[in-house]
């Protein structure tokens, strides 16, 4: 027979304002199995907690309750409490009689009964607890990282000097991301490659940091501590080891094709590194384009490369390899504004976007460092720059403001005006958003010490007359209507989740929102942090961000999970499901309704008929103890241990019980 | 085929040239035209400014009277009663609130039961333009024509769901059937000013001035619409609007009725093309075979 005890808190005047808190405690008495009731002001403070130990060890107590506050505060408070008295943790509950009775009564009179029957309902639980143990897991001291921009590579730096090994998986051929493609940064105008590319070298060198490059995730099994990850190093067709980055096969070959990285504006070849500070700096040949590949033809390159480093018989490697944690680093792409006809639907080739800019402003990009009328080649004169394309359109983009391109659009203005100070730029804005630190400054110096013309209003049309377009829009400050030729029409488009963002998500078992944004554990205290233990977030993956606050994400997301390399074993909470072999019939109704993918099937032989058969299995690890299953089950067959069937109905028959007072 | 016709006030007065090329068109393709018994006004831009109710109500009592007849689709050449038309039919699809008072206003049930469509959309989607291409005994030889769609024919998008809303198509593309030319230009969808063309010429002299103006850039010819008030702006108003920007304009304004009757081979005072503003009866001999 259970020996409880039951300890009722004041909490100062919380609960002992509503609550009669010593008649609960003199009818807890009555209580089935209750051997000791205290009554005390602050059940959580020190003199408190002392209380409880005193009377565990005093009174050979084997079960303890306490009636006060939400177990999502103190229950860890007072398991804690229990254990330095010897007892079992989980032999340990809760009642809540104030978020639960005081803080929502007025009548003392109603409230003191529920609260006695709140009190109630514990001790019939508390008899039938048992004292499951906690479990512990070992810890691969390995993280990976899917994505190889800014902030894949910063977590991947912190995690390195931390003391543990990181692994960047990056699907092009180079880390750098879009970082990489511009020009200068806001608002110190910093050369993007000249803070990035040390960064990138860092990276390489680094012992501890393994970079598979032109490879993709395919597959994530397991859980926290313990993730096997199947990768696709994509062929190159050039052996990593021998080339030595010359350049001597690039120069060489003949084909040349639109360029990914210059945005199209300007052309590759079909074997190429993507920019010049490529990291790794060896080139890699586009199977689509390449004469050898496709029909036998050319092959210079090979016959050039003084490595004999081209092999055109390379085949994809697949490699798999266990990591601890996982960081998801894989960032964003832009809206594709050609669904807007008032811009034309995408057919005025003067008509861009602020990527398309960062690639003519950028010196080493297709237009040397100008900023040309893309329809003939010619510098632009006029400029004029339309923010917020796709964001803040609930009907025909994406809801949300994109947080960069007021920054990135001021920046603009002011490296046109650098370029060519003849130059005249507009901005059509809904508002300004400079919210960083020297953001503000940033904006008002372009506009005062740039003469940029901002307009506070919408473009209602852009067309084209005698080879320039006209752009119409309004001035709502003024009131007035304004129609401007431009050469050159520059676009704000949209930050957006990549298209394939919703296959990764579910690769790794982590949700994502209507913009197939991932979603974070919580949007204000775990921003990096996915419901997923051991997956973590960082960068525009997860909401649209600017360098500084990707930078901080990935430093973020680093910590927490050296924090979980840091264990040499990782506790798992014992309040999980447990499969009864004997009843289960394999029919895995819980496996279709387990959110977090925790029950497989299991091939058993069973015991009675020797034959085999197919049972349900829960993996312990990956169980949050939410207890869907259990409603699932038919035959009753799944029982979740910390809230076994058993004790709930031990509740409900305390509850409905005749304690003589009439209710 | 057979489509219950609603002509509006317009096709009977003022656009009577509108309604004559129609009739003679859709006889011609095969469409057997029966007009509604007892329409009246649907309303146009004055009953829903003055009351929702009635803005409602009366291009439902038209539906109702054309239900009446048995037909299930019924066709309204106005631009001006096929946007009321629509509208109303949505909008008392959508609110049941307002279904019923238009219901107990009317003193009788709203089915929704009959299609409202345009006579372009008959002549591009249910007959075809292979079939029209097949039909032509007098191609336009080039001729460069400016299509105008105007601002009801449209939009909202969501009502009337008939063509693209920023550079829709039918009428550029039965000009290239019928042998014209048919220009890529900006102002398609610009307003000309509508009924302002009354209240506030101004307005009116501006904004159809801008659509003209843009019309001879584009190198046209011709301007073909719709909508009887487009016509009548950019047709009526156009001596005062060349007078107005000290620029010769010349540019005939047709229905696209009397262009397609043309290339079928009716003669231009059958088709109404005498009852012009601005004369197209030179440009029209030039260029007709």
């Amino acid at each position: 027979m259970a020996r409880i005890g039951v300890f009722v808190c004041h909490c100062g005047t919380n609960i002992a304002a509503t609550v009669d808190v010593k008649k609960v405690t003199e009818v807890a008495k009555s209580f089935p199995g209750v051997r000791f009731t205290a009554d005390y002001r602050y059940m959580c403070s020190e003199p408190g907690q002392d209380l409880i130990r005193k009377a565990i060890r005093e009174h050979g107590l084997s079960r303890v309750v306490v009636a006060a506050c939400s177990p999502s505060l103190h229950e860890k408070t007072f398991q804690k409490c229990t254990e330095d008295a010897g007892l079992n943790p989980y032999l340990f509950e809760m009642a809540n009689i104030r978020e639960q009775c005081s803080w929502v009564h007025d009548d003392r009179e109603e409230a003191t009964s529920k609260a006695i029957d709140i009190a109630g309902v514990a001790v019939a639980k508390a008899h039938r607890n048992s004292p499951l143990q906690t479990t512990f897991i070992p810890v691969e001291k390995r993280v990976l990282i899917i994505g190889g921009g800014i902030s894949g590579i910063q977590a991947a730096i912190d995690i390195a000097f931390a003391g543990f090994e990181a692994v960047i998986v990056e699907r092009e051929p180079s880390i750098g991301g879009r970082m990489a493609m511009f020009d200068k940064t806001f608002p110190t105008l910093d050369c993007a490659a000249c803070i990035l590319t040390p960064k990138m070298v860092e990276v390489s060198q680094s012992d501890r940091i393994t970079l598979y490059t032109y490879s993709e995730v395919e597959e994530v099994s397991g859980y926290v501590g313990n993730f096997q990850v199947r990768i696709r190093r994509k062929a190159r067709l050039i052996n990593e080891n021998e080339c030595n980055g010359c350049g001597t096969c690039w120069q060489r070959c003949p084909v040349k094709v639109p360029s990914e990285f210059d945005r199209n504006l300007g052309k590759r070849k079909a074997i190429y590194v993507p920019f010049p500070q490529a990291v790794p700096n060896v080139p890699v040949i586009d199977r689509e384009h390449c004469l050898y590949v496709d029909k036998k033809k050319c092959g210079i390159c090979k016959k050039v490369c003084p490595f004999e480093a081209v092999n055109f018989e390379q085949e994809d490697e697949i490699i798999e390899e266990k990591f601890g944690a996982i960081i998801v680093a894989t960032g964003f792409t832009l809206f594709d504004y050609s669904i807007y006809g008032e811009y034309g639907y995408g057919k005025y080739k003067n008509v861009t976007t602020g990527l398309h800019l960062e690639r003519m402003l950028n010196s080493a990009g297709p237009t040397g460092g100008k900023v040309v009328r893309l329809s003939d080649g010619k510098e632009a004169e006029k400029v004029v720059f339309i923010q917020c394309v796709g964001s803040r359109d609930e009907a025909r983009g994406v809801p949300y403001c994109s947080r960069l391109c007021c920054m990135y659009t001021a920046k603009h203005t002011l490296l046109l005006k650098e370029h060519n100070p003849a130059a005249e730029a507009y901005v059509f804005y809904i508002d300004i958003r400079a919210a960083g630190k020297n953001y503000e400054e940033f904006v008002e110096k372009v506009q005062d010490e740039y003469g940029v013309t901002y307009l506070r209003g919408r473009v209602s049309k852009i067309f084209e007359r005698n080879g320039r377009l006209t752009v119409r829009g309004c001035d709502t400050l003024s009131g007035t209507q304004i129609e401007i030729d431009a050469d050159l029409v520059v676009l704000a488009t949209a930050l957006i989740a990549r298209p394939d963002a919703t296959k990764l998500a579910k690769m790794l078992h982590i949700p994502y929102d209507q913009n197939r944004l991932f979603t974070e554990a919580h949007p204000k205290l775990a921003p990096v942090e996915t419901v997923t233990t051991g997956v973590f977030l960082t960068g525009a993956c997860q909401s649209p961000k600017d360098v500084p606050d990707t930078v901080a994400t990935a430093s973020a997301a680093s910590v927490k999970a050296c924090g979980l390399l840091s264990h040499d074993k990782l506790p798992i909470e014992p309040q999980i499901a447990r499969v009864n072999a004997e009843i289960c019939s394999g029919c895995l109704a819980c496996k279709e309704v387990c959110p977090f993918g925790a029950i497989e099937k299991e091939e058993i032989v069973d015991k009675v008929s020797q034959k085999k058969r197919v049972i349900a299995k829960v993996t312990a690890t990956l169980c949050n103890g939410c207890g869907a299953c259990n409603t699932a089950c038919r035959p009753e067959a799944i029982d979740l241990d910390g809230f076994t069937e058993e004790q709930i109905f031990g509740q409900i028959e305390s509850l409905v019980a005749d304690r003589g007072d009439g209710k | 085929m057979k489509v219950a016709y609603y002509p509006g006030c317009a096709l009977h007065a003022t656009a009577k040239e509108y309604d004559d090329s129609c009739q003679l068109v859709f006889k011609e393709l095969g469409v057997e035209l029966q007009e509604v018994p007892g329409w009246i006004c649907c309303g146009a831009t004055p009953a829903h400014l003055t009351s929702h109710l009635l803005g409602v109500a009366l291009p439902c009592k038209n539906l109702i009277l054309a239900d009446e007849m048995g037909l299930d689709t019924v066709i309204a050449p106005c631009a001006a009663c096929f946007n009321r038309l629509k509208v109303a039919d949505q909008e008392v699809k959508e609110d049941l609130e307002l279904k019923k008072d238009v219901e107990k206003v009317l003193g009788r049930p709203y089915s929704g039961r009959v299609e409202i469509k345009h006579p372009l959309e008959i002549i591009v989607q249910d007959i075809g333009l292979e079939k029209v291409r097949k039909m032509v005994r007098r191609e336009l030889e080039g001729l460069r024509v400016a299509s105008y769609y105007g601002c009801l024919l449209v939009r909202p998008p969501e009502a009337v769901s008939f063509d693209d809303p920023e550079d829709p198509q039918s009428l550029d593309n039965l000009v290239t059937a019928i042998g014209g030319e048919a220009l890529p230009w900006a102002f398609k969808t610009e307003c000309c000013g509508a009924s302002f063309s009354l209240s506030e010429t101004d307005i009116v002299f501006q904004l159809s001035g801008e659509i003209l103006n843009e019309a001879v850039e584009a190198g046209a010819e011709c301007v073909v619409v719709a909508c009887p008030l487009c016509q009548s702006n950019l047709d009526l108003r156009q001596k005062a609007i060349e007078k107005r920007y000290r620029k010769r304009i010349n540019l005939p304004v047709l229905y696209f009725s009397q262009l397609l009757g043309l290339a079928l081979g009716m003669n231009m005072r059958e088709l109404g093309l005498l009852k012009h503003m601005v004369d197209p009866t030179k440009l029209l001999e030039k260029t007709l075979v």
